[in-house]
């Protein structure tokens, strides 16, 4: 799972829709992997406007990164050096084993081989 | 031909066999390959620019493949673990979850650009367990598709339709969650190579729908909703039927069969007067 996927999932369950704890999902115990992939300035930007900062400072000090600014970097200064290291946070980084919980049902989703699991039991999944 | 959603559940039917075979086979990949290009052009996104997708069904990433050739990034979920299995093998490039999409689809709003759903939505439709209710899980995939796409949203999914009361079905879930929607039939003189697409809109976009072939279909819906309308009625008409229509039919239909019938007059069908 990219990096960046984890800055847009939330919790699968029902109930939790639209609660404050269900986004972002909590990790821990990750294993992470380094994976090369073509740099696409003009993704990362658009992107950039999507993402939520917060989340993304939250779940990076999870995974052991704690040196992101608290700030999101504005439009302006913008700079190719910037935009390299988020493409390689975003997009390289990659969880292939862990958890993620939810802040609000405490419902763990486990990640291996690089694919979460989203399926909910039976009492979960109405 | 016999469908698979009629043989087993999406995770039982595609094992790990399955999967292989399905994704190994080069007619597989050649349609499937066709249809994700045939949704790319009609969801009509900007040229040369990558956008952040959402394949819904991805499999074992045969339509995926597509989407990274054209330069986007996407998601992909699926209800088969070996499915998945296979495209970890295949060096996938999208990230993918296993996930049932009647659970919902689940990401934070206005997360994606665009989705796409290559000959998946079709099981929506499936009882296949006791808990599956298939009206709350299409209303459920629809209503989370929708949050999760940005405003102006657009998702194209060829399916399988089994019927026209499963397009309707699915149409209609649609409709309920907010989308603007439409069905989009390729070859609809061919049974073999018909193909439906659904297309849904979240909202206006700038860019929208690349759509030409929606104004027959839509007239198709009517005229089926029409259809069902009189087949009801029909019934309903010959219970309430009085005397008189009641002979007039049944003199119509002798005549049709060539039978000596008398003509109508003024006195077809009338009450007799009250004799003792």
């Amino acid at each position: 799972m990219k990096f960046i996927t984890s800055n847009f999932v939330r919790c699968a369950v029902k109930s939790c829709d639209g609660t404050e704890g269900s986004f972002p999902l909590n990790f821990q115990d990750c294993k992470l992997q380094l994976e090369e992939q073509e740099f696409n300035e003009e993704f990362i930007i658009s992107m950039l406007e999507r993402l939520d900062w917060s989340a993304l400072v939250k779940v990076a000090s999870q995974l052991g990164n704690n040196a992101i600014p608290p700030q999101k970097p504005s439009l302006d200064d913008i700079n190719e050096v910037l935009l390299k290291d988020l493409h390689s946070l975003l997009l390289e980084t990659q969880i292939i084993e862990g958890k993620m919980i939810c802040d609000n049902c405490q419902h763990v989703y486990y990640i291996k081989d690089g694919i979460a699991s989203f399926l909910l039991p039976p009492h979960l999944a109405k | 031909m016999s469908r698979p959603e009629q043989i087993a559940p999406p995770e039982i039917f595609y094992n790990d066999i399955e999967s292989r075979k399905y994704t190994a086979s080069s007619r597989v990949q050649h349609i499937q390959a066709k249809m994700t290009l045939r949704a790319l052009d009609l969801l009509n996104l900007e040229e040369d620019k990558s956008h952040f997708l959402l394949d819904v069904g991805c499999g074992s990433g045969l339509s995926g493949e597509i989407l990274t050739e054209e330069g986007h990034v996407w998601i992909g979920m699926d209800i088969s673990a070996d499915m998945l299995a296979t495209a970890i093998d295949r060096d996938i490039d999208g990230d993918m979850f296993l996930a049932d999409m009647g659970c919902g689809v689940p990401f934070r709003a206005g997360t994606f650009d665009a989705a796409i759903s290559i000959s998946a939505i079709q099981w929506l439709c499936n009882a296949d367990t006791n808990t599956n209710e298939p009206k709350f899980r299409l209303a459920r995939f629809f209503n989370t598709l929708y949050s999760s796409l940005r405003k102006g949203g657009k998702f194209v999914g060829q399916f399988y339709p089994a019927n026209e009361d499963q397009t309707v079905q699915i149409t209609s879930a649609a409709k309920v969650a907010g989308f603007q929607c439409g069905v989009v039939i390729d070859d609809p003189e061919s049974r073999k190579n018909r193909k439906h697409y659904l297309v849904l809109q979240a909202g206006s976009s700038a860019r929208p729908l690349n759509v030409d072939g929606m104004e027959v279909e839509k007239m198709n819906g009517k005229q089926v909703a029409a259809q069902k309308l009189t087949k009801v009625s029909k019934k309903r008409l010959k219970a309430m039927e009085t005397k008189k229509e009641y002979i007039k039919r049944k003199k119509i239909l002798n005549e049709k069969r060539g039978k000596e019938v008398r003509k109508d007059s003024k006195f077809t069908g009338r009450a007799r007067k009250a004799r003792f």
